[in-house]
C-alpha cells in the first residue's frame, strides 16, 4: 500500500469521529466515502476540500501542481479574510501542458517552487497534488524535500488529488499535511496560560473577527487559528497552546486529536452559530484553560461577559419577534452545524419545516429530534426538483443554503439566504446571530417579491387579482416604514 | 503586425486561462434540453459549476461521471455507461453532451468506443443523442473546448439535405455573450432569414424565470435544429475559432461557409450588413443605417477620450481581436495584451507584442497603462496597479449583468464605446499648478523648484 492509501485509510480510521463510532468495526473498515453515482453526484473533489482547509493562511504560496482546470477554473473564489498578507489571494499553478504528461512534471514543479520564491520570498510554499499528476507518478513529496533542502525554506506537499475521494476527505488529507510538516516545527516569541488554537475555523467573511474580540476581553490569546487569518509561523508554534477548541468537527478533527494526543492539548468540540452554542463555546474555552492552569477568575469574566451579550442580543431581537413569528425555514446545508442554527431560529420564534442531515452524526441527529420533536422532516438528499416544490407550494417561506441551490429558491420566487462558505455576511458570534435574523427578515419582507409574483399582463384575465402570499400580506400589515431597524 | 511570444516560465501565476473541457461543456450548455458532462472526478465538475453560476447567477445543469482512482486505472467505461444511463432516468434530456478531461485522457479512454459498445447494450437510448468530445485540460483553452464541442456536434448530428429557402447557421464563438446572440437573432431576422443559431445560449443562459423546474438546460439549439443546419443556404462562422465547425458541416452537408471574426466594430459591422444584403437580396434596414449613423457619431464623440490611451487587454484570442481591434482603431495603444492560446488571428493584431501567457504577465506590463481590460481575476491587479479596470469576459463573478454585456453589432460597439469613455472621463485629471512646471532636474540643483522636492 502506498503513503498515499496509507494515509486515506488513516484518516477514515478516525477514532475521535461521532460518525465513526456509531459504525460497526466491519463498516468502518470500509471507509467513508460512498461510492458516488455516475450522472447523479455532485460537490466538490478532495483536492477541492484541501485547498479549502489551507488557502486560508495568509501569507504562504498555495501552488497547484497540475493542470490549468484545478487552478484557473477555481482560484480566488473563496471568502477567508485576512488581516495582513494577501499572497494567498493570487493563483500559482505548473499549469502542465502535453508534454509534462508525457515526460513527468517534477522538474517544472522543482522550477516552479524557485521562481515563486525569487518573486514572492513567501515564508513557506504548501504544493498541491492534483489527479494528472498523480496518475502520472509525479512524486511531490520528493520534489518538495528536495526544494526544501535546496532553498532552505519549508515546501510542503499536500497530498490530496481529487479522485481519491470528496471534498471532506480532503479536509482532512490537509490537516495530515500540517500535523506532519507543519504544526511543531518553530517555537513562539512567548507563551501565555492563555493561549488557544481554534481549529477548523476558516474566517470566511471575517467571522473569527466577531468572536475575537470577546476572546480579546476575556485575556485569551488565539496563538493560532487553523486556518483563518492565520500566518505560517502561528500554525507552525501552535503546539505550543494550552487548549484548544475544534470548530467544525468533521472537517479537522485529525487535528484537534492528535495535537491531544502529541502535545496534550485537551479541545473540546464548539460552535460560534447560535446564542446557547456561542456562550458555551466561551465557558468550555475558560474551563479548559482554568483546568490548564490559568487563574480562576477566567470563569468570572467570562460569565460576565456572556451574561451581557446574551442581553444586548435579546434586546435586538425585539422588532423581530412578531415579524417572524412562525417564518417556515426550510435549512439545507452542510458547512454549518444544522442543530446549532435550529436553536437559534426557533430561539427568535421561526419554525423549521425540514433540515438536511446529509453531513450529521447520529447525535446530530438526536439532537435535532430534540429540538424539533420526533417527527422532524430531516433531509437526507434532496433533488433540486423537490426543493423547487416545496418552495413552490409554500411548505416553506425562506430557504438557507449553499449557492448551488440559490437559483432554485429564486426562480421558484421564494426568498433565499446564502449560508455556506461564498456568503457575504458574518453570522458568527452574538453580533453574527443579529445578522443572520436581520438578513432573514430583510428577505422575507422585501416588497420585490410581491411585484415578481404577479402575473404578466398577458397571463391576467381581465378583472382577476392577484393572490398574495404570506410575506406579502405581513409586509402590508406593518407600518409604512416597513423595516423596524431601517433607521 | 504583433510579435506573438508564448512566455517562459515554469509556474504561471494568476491564471487568465480556463481549461477546454468547461469550454466545451458550456457550448453544451446552449443546447436545448441538454445534459452537459464531464468525464472525469467530480472535482472537475464542481470547479466548472460554480464559475458558471457565479458568472450566470442561474442553476447551470452539468454533471460527472465521477471518475476516482480505481475507476480512471480499470478504464471509465462503466462510469460513462452508468452516467448516461442515471442522466437519461433522472433528467430525461434529448442529448447528453460529454466532454473528457485531464484525468481520463492521461489514462486514455476512447469514449467514443465505449458509446458505441453502449448504444448496442441499450436500445432504450435510441432516442437519446450522445456527443463526445476530447477535450484534455493540458491543451489549449476555453476557446479550444468550445470550438471543438461545436465541429463535434455538427459532425454528428448534422444532416445534408435540400435545401430550406431563408434559413440559415449561425455558428456563435466563444466570445458572444447571450445579449450578443440576441442582438444578432434580431439582425438575421430583420434580413428576412431565419437563423439556426449553435449553440444559442441566449435562450439557456439568459436569466429568464421558467414556470417550472427542469434539471437539464431549457431553452438554446434544438437537436432538431441542430439536424437540419446541414440543410442550410449558408453558414455565418463568428469568431476565427468557428471556422472548424463551418468546414466541418460545408465538407459534411456542403454548407459554404463565411468566417466574420467578430461583431464589434464599425468594419466588422459593416461586412455583415454587405454580406447579409448580398444573401439576401435585400437593402440592409432603416434601423441599421440609423444605428450606423450612431455609431459614427459615437466614434466621433469618443476619439477625443480613447486617443493616445495605452490600453492593457487580456482576453482569449477571439474576444481580444473585437475589442483589441476597436480601441486600437479609436487611437488608443494596446500597451499590453496578454491571451489563452495560440490562433492566427494574434500575428495581426495591431500591437507590438502578444504574450500567450498569464495575469502576472499582464500586471508586470501594465504598470502605466491607462485602462486595464479583462475578465474578473483582474480585480486584484487593478487595485495594486491603481487604474481603472472594465470587466469583459468569462468569468465575471463579481459584476450582475454579464449575460446581458453586448457588444456586437452597432448598437453594441457604441455602447461599448460609451462605456470605455466615460471611464476615461471619470478618470480625468484635473490640472494643477505645478503640471507644467519643469520637474526633470533634482530639487536641490534649483532654489524655484522647491516643490518638485516635495514630490
Amino acid at each position: 500500500m502506498d503513503a498515499l492509501s496509507k494515509k486515506v485509510q488513516e484518516v477514515f480510521d478516525e477514532p475521535a469521529c461521532g460518525k465513526n463510532q456509531a459504525k460497526s468495526e466491519k463498516d468502518r473498515k470500509k471507509g467513508c466515502t460512498k461510492q458516488l453515482a455516475p450522472g447523479a453526484a455532485a460537490g466538490g473533489c478532495a483536492f477541492d476540500g484541501a485547498k479549502i482547509a489551507l488557502q486560508p493562511i495568509t501569507d504562504v504560496a498555495h501552488l497547484v501542481h497540475g493542470p490549468i482546470a484545478c487552478e484557473g477554473n477555481s482560484w480566488d473564489n473563496r471568502g477567508a479574510k485576512s488581516s495582513g498578507s494577501r499572497l494567498y489571494r493570487t493563483g500559482f499553478t505548473t499549469d502542465i501542458n502535453e508534454l509534462d504528461v508525457v515526460y513527468g512534471g517534477e522538474k517544472r514543479l522543482f522550477k516552479s517552487v524557485k521562481e515563486i520564491i525569487e518573486k514572492y520570498d513567501p515564508p513557506a510554499i504548501f504544493v498541491y497534488q492534483t489527479c494528472v499528476t498523480a496518475l502520472i507518478g509525479d512524486d511531490i513529496e520528493a520534489v518538495c524535500k528536495a526544494a526544501t533542502a535546496k532553498f532552505g525554506k519549508p515546501v510542503i506537499p499536500v497530498n490530496a488529488p481529487g479522485f481519491v475521494g470528496n471534498k471532506n476527505l480532503g479536509n482532512k488529507l490537509a490537516g495530515e499535511a500540517l500535523l506532519d510538516y507543519v504544526i511543531g516545527t518553530e517555537e513562539p516569541e512567548y507563551t501565555t496560560p492563555y493561549d488557544i488554537n481554534i481549529i477548523g475555523e476558516y474566517n470566511l467573511a471575517g467571522e473569527l473577527w466577531q468572536v475575537k474580540p470577546l476572546l480579546d476581553e476575556m485575556g485569551v490569546r488565539i496563538l493560532s487559528c487553523i486556518s483563518g487569518d492565520a500566518k505560517y509561523k502561528e500554525v507552525a508554534c501552535s503546539h505550543r497552546a494550552r487548549a484548544a477548541m475544534m470548530v467544525c468537527s468533521k472537517a479537522m478533527i485529525n487535528i484537534a486529536r492528535k495535537m491531544e494526543e502529541r502535545y496534550s492539548i485537551p479541545y473540546f468540540e464548539g460552535s460560534f452559530y447560535g446564542i446557547s452554542d456561542m456562550s458555551d463555546s466561551l465557558r468550555n474555552i475558560a474551563r479548559l484553560l482554568v483546568e490548564k492552569g490559568a487563574p480562576a477568575d477566567l470563569m468570572d469574566r467570562t460569565e460576565a461577559i456572556i451574561k451581557r451579550e446574551e442581553a444586548a442580543f435579546w434586546q435586538a431581537m425585539e422588532p423581530y419577534k412578531e415579524r417572524l413569528k412562525g417564518v417556515k425555514v426550510l435549512l439545507i446545508t452542510g458547512g454549518v452545524k444544522s442543530w446549532s442554527v435550529v436553536s437559534a431560529l426557533q430561539e427568535v420564534g421561526m419554525e423549521i419545516v425540514g433540515t438536511s442531515v446529509k453531513k450529521s452524526t447520529l447525535e446530530d441527529k438526536q439532537k435535532i429530534k430534540e429540538l424539533m420533536g420526533e417527527d422532524a422532516h430531516m433531509i437526507d438528499d434532496m433533488t433540486p426538483r423537490e426543493m423547487y416544490k416545496m418552495l413552490k407550494d409554500a411548505q416553506a417561506d425562506i430557504m438557507l443554503s449553499g449557492g448551488r441551490s440559490q437559483f432554485v429558491a429564486l426562480k421558484a420566487k421564494m426568498p433565499w439566504l446564502d449560508i455556506n462558505q461564498e456568503r457575504h455576511h458574518a453570522y458568527a458570534g452574538y453580533s453574527g446571530m443579529v445578522t443572520l435574523v436581520r438578513e432573514i427578515d430583510k428577505a422575507l419582507y422585501n416588497p420585490m417579491w410581491e411585484q415578481v409574483r404577479k402575473p404578466a399582463p398577458w397571463d391576467t384575465p381581465v378583472g382577476a387579482a392577484s393572490t398574495p402570499r404570506l410575506t406579502a400580506d405581513r409586509a402590508l400589515e406593518g407600518t409604512p416604514t416597513a423595516h423596524p431597524l431601517a433607521a | 503586425m504583433a510579435n506573438v511570444t508564448h512566455v517562459k516560465k515554469s509556474c504561471a501565476v494568476n491564471p487568465l486561462k480556463m481549461s477546454a473541457p468547461i469550454g466545451a461543456a458550456l457550448a453544451f450548455m446552449g443546447l436545448d434540453n441538454c445534459m452537459p458532462t464531464l468525464h472525469g472526478s467530480q472535482g472537475c465538475t464542481a470547479f466548472g459549476l460554480v464559475l458558471f453560476v457565479r458568472h450566470f447567477k442561474e442553476a447551470v445543469p452539468m454533471q460527472t461521471t465521477a471518475m476516482n482512482e480505481a475507476t480512471t486505472i480499470m478504464g471509465g467505461m462503466d462510469n460513462v455507461e452508468q452516467a448516461i444511463l442515471n442522466i437519461h432516468k433522472r433528467a430525461q434530456p434529448s442529448i447528453i453532451g460529454i466532454a473528457s478531461t485531464g484525468l481520463t485522457e492521461t489514462k486514455g479512454d476512447d469514449v467514443d468506443g465505449y458509446l458505441e459498445i453502449i448504444r448496442r447494450k441499450h436500445p432504450e437510448l435510441a432516442e437519446l443523442a450522445v456527443v463526445y468530445v476530447s477535450t484534455p485540460d493540458y491543451v489549449g483553452a476555453f476557446q479550444d473546448g468550445w470550438a471543438k464541442a461545436v465541429a463535434k456536434l455538427v459532425k454528428e448530428l448534422a444532416e445534408p439535405g435540400p435545401k430550406i429557402a431563408g434559413q440559415v447557421n449561425v455558428l456563435a464563438g466563444s466570445q458572444l455573450t447571450p445579449g450578443d446572440i440576441e442582438e444578432i437573432r434580431e439582425i438575421f431576422e430583420a434580413f428576412g432569414m431565419k437563423p439556426i443559431i449553435l449553440p444559442d445560449l441566449s435562450g439557456s443562459m439568459d436569466g429568464h424565470v421558467p414556470d417550472n423546474f427542469s434539471p437539464t438546460t431549457l431553452g438554446g439549439t434544438t437537436l432538431t435544429e441542430l439536424r437540419i443546419t446541414g440543410a442550410s443556404e449558408f453558414t455565418v462562422a463568428i469568431g476565427e475559432h468557428m471556422r472548424d465547425a463551418a468546414q466541418v458541416l460545408k465538407n459534411k452537408c456542403g454548407v459554404p461557409f463565411e468566417v466574420l471574426e467578430t461583431l464589434t466594430g464599425l468594419d466588422a459591422c459593416d461586412r455583415l450588413m454587405s454580406l447579409l444584403t448580398e444573401k439576401s437580396g435585400r437593402p440592409a434596414p432603416n434601423k441599421y443605417r440609423r444605428q450606423r449613423s450612431q455609431l459614427v457619431d459615437a466614434m466621433l464623440d469618443a476619439h477625443f477620450y480613447t486617443g493616445g490611451k495605452k490600453i492593457a487587454i487580456g482576453a482569449e484570442p477571439d474576444l481580444l481581436w473585437g475589442v483589441g481591434n476597436l480601441l486600437a482603431g479609436m487611437g488608443a495603444e494596446l500597451a499590453a495584451v496578454v491571451t489563452t492560446t495560440a490562433s492566427p488571428l494574434l500575428e495581426k493584431l495591431p500591437a507590438q507584442e502578444v504574450l500567450i501567457g498569464d495575469l502576472e504577465d499582464l500586471e508586470n506590463r501594465a504598470q502605466d497603462c491607462d485602462l486595464l481590460i479583462t475578465h474578473s481575476h483582474g480585480r486584484q491587479m487593478a487595485k495594486r496597479l491603481d487604474i481603472p479596470f472594465l470587466r469583459l469576459g468569462l468569468p465575471m463573478f463579481d459584476r450582475l449583468g454579464a449575460a446581458h454585456q453586448v457588444t456586437a453589432g452597432y448598437r453594441g460597439t457604441r455602447d461599448l464605446l460609451f462605456g470605455i469613455a466615460n471611464i476615461f472621463m471619470a478618470e480625468a485629471h484635473e490640472p494643477l499648478p505645478d503640471d507644467w512646471r519643469n520637474t526633470d532636474s533634482e530639487g536641490a540643483s534649483c532654489g524655484s523648484c522647491t516643490s518638485a522636492a516635495a514630490h
